[in-house]
């Protein structure tokens, strides 16, 4: 709880700093816990009703606890049809897991997201932020065995 | 053969981003040198002369919207619309990446003009790389002294598509949730913190730089006369090339499909592009002559928007990529207002049902009706626009939708 308090501290005095303070928050813990929304409401003066509004707004922000590895993948027209299905089908099978959740170790997460801007080279995961283009699904192992 | 012709990408590949001493000899801070030497009336009046017009979609003079802001305003902000949610779209991100000493210049310029001391970025929060980038590039320009008295910061995104929208950006950049504004007022008038707001795309203020100092004569002159200049333009889907361009706005779709994209995948039949993200409109082969300047493509039921080329093959599925577009903006439509939340949510209901096979001609007849009226009265451009890639697949792919009917 101290620490959300400093964090969110930190961005007290910019102005419309909610949502950057949400962004630091889950930048440290890998999501944002429900009582530094709470606590986010009382240091930057709104409503618990505003400070969940606005967490809840943004699909970046997530409530629960999720892994250490972040796997986002792009499901936009451009993947969809450059087959992001497969490298979904094996992702889910070597993790065991189905998108939206997390390894019982706590070391991967699946998620969905839309375009992230590399459509350059399709299909496109993102891992803990950083795009990997070009996804062939025979590479997926080889991948998650790299995130150590 | 048109050539590519390089304004806001001249530098791309020239110089180190990361270094200032790069940008300033290649010339760059010039065009703000020589914007500060001008009155803030003249130089708005060279910028509308000019008639750059937006590059995020919308179109509208550059010039003009600066004249709107009151002159005797004693607070006013200039903010850099790097959302970039448009599915298929990267060219904002290639702007930046090659070159963010330009866009802090051309916003400079833009802040001059109408006598703003902060600018804001706000930058998506999918491209945390750039955004080190960009506090970088803001850093080495603050510390040389550079920027003067103009102020930049960069806000971060939560990966909300509506907030391309320039009055849910600000929302945003406010702290809110990113729902977009009644208008009028428009930001122009009452934006940020209720205070005049210039809002202009990544692309709009790259172009700066090179207007200024070359005259608005000189860059009317380029591309289509009504749309003028340059457009950055990135290829995805069934090309041989998925490159990034910059070529005049008088440039056809074949010629950036075959001439620079290489042509079809694999030696595969054109059947479709979808022109300027995923909320554009699907053209078929016999109208890719048409040149890619905003009125060319309104006048054949499209949009120029982003700029994105999504090119698919003979093999593809238009009622399954739809489908799927139209759960995207299910789930992005913010909720605000009734015709768009209800609106998308039916249609992906609708396509959802024909793409599994059980779909009836009076289903899309319905869906015909309800999108007219979601063009008419949702609040803002989401909600407009996203009828539009199934109007025009229906309007010239009608029969992939007719086949897979209950029959």
């Amino acid at each position: 709880m101290e620490e959300y308090k400093q964090i969110l501290n930190n961005y007290k005095d910019l102005p419309g700093g909610l949502l950057e303070a949400y962004h630091a928050v889950q930048r440290e813990y890998n999501y944002l816990p429900e009582e530094a929304v709470r606590e986010a409401a009382a240091v930057f003066s709104v409503s618990a009703s505003q400070a969940f509004g606005t967490a809840t707004f943004y699909s970046y922000l997530k409530f629960d606890k999720r892994g250490r590895y972040i796997i986002r993948i792009c499901e936009s027209a451009p993947c969809h049809i450059a087959g992001v299905a497969e490298v979904i089908a094996v992702l889910e099978r070597e993790l065991g897991i189905k998108m939206g959740e997390t390894t019982a170790d706590g070391k991967f997460t699946l998620e969905f997201t839309e375009c992230v801007g590399q459509c350059q080279a399709t299909p496109v995961i993102t891992i803990n932020g950083v795009p990997y283009t070009d996804i062939k699904p025979a590479q997926v192992p080889e991948m998650l065995a790299q995130c150590r | 053969m048109t050539e590519e012709q390089r304004i806001v990408l001249r530098n791309a590949d020239q110089i180190n981003p990361a270094k200032l001493e790069d940008y300033l000899q290649a010339g760059g801070y010039q065009g703000l040198e020589k914007a500060r030497s001008m009155s803030r009336a003249d130089l708005i009046a060279e910028v509308k002369k000019s008639n750059l017009r937006g590059r995020g979609g919308a179109a509208f003079n550059c010039g003009l919207k600066w004249s709107f802001v009151p002159t005797d305003a004693e607070v006013t902000y200039v903010v850099c619309n790097f959302d970039e949610g448009e599915p298929g779209t990267y060219k904002d991100r290639i702007i930046v990446q090659k070159d963010p000493q330009q866009l802090l210049e051309g916003m400079a310029i833009c802040g001059h003009a109408v006598n703003a001391k902060q600018g804001y970025i706000y930058c998506r929060g999918e491209y945390p790389y750039v955004v080190e980038l960009l506090n970088l590039a803001i850093d080495k320009a603050r510390s040389k002294g550079i920027l003067g008295d103009f102020n930049i910061e960069v806000r971060m995104g939560g990966g909300a598509y509506v907030c391309g929208e320039e009055s849910a950006l600000i929302e945003s950049i406010e702290g809110h949730r990113g729902e977009p504004r009644f208008k009028p007022p428009f930001p122009g008038v009452s934006g940020l913190w209720g205070k005049p707001t210039i809002v202009n795309n990544v692309e709009t203020f790259a172009n700066l730089p090179q207007i200024v100092l070359n005259g608005a004569d000189w860059f009317a002159a380029i591309g289509a006369s009504k749309y003028p200049g340059t457009k950055v333009l990135t290829l995805t889907g069934d090309v041989e090339n998925r490159v990034f361009i910059e070529v005049p706005t008088s440039a056809t779709l074949r010629e950036i499909i075959y001439d620079f994209g290489g042509g079809v995948k694999c030696g595969r039949k054109f059947k479709a592009v979808q022109v300027g993200g995923t909320s554009g409109g699907f053209i078929p082969e016999y109208l890719l002559d048409t040149p890619i300047d905003f009125d060319s493509m309104r006048g054949i039921g499209a949009t120029l928007g982003t700029g994105a080329l999504f090119i698919m093959d003979e093999t593809r599925d238009i009622v399954d990529i739809v489908t799927h577009i139209a759960k995207f903006f299910k789930e992005e439509s913010c909720g605000k207002c009734n015709p768009c939340r209800e609106g998308t949510f039916r249609c992906y209901e609708i396509m959802d049902r024909i793409n599994r096979g059980r779909g009836t001609l009076q289903d899309i007849e319905h869906m015909i009706q309800l999108t007219k009226v979601m063009e008419r009265v949702c609040l803002c451009g989401l909600g407009q626009a996203s009828p539009s890639p199934i109007l025009t697949s229906l309007q010239h792919f009608r029969y992939e939708y007719e086949r897979k009917l209950i029959s």
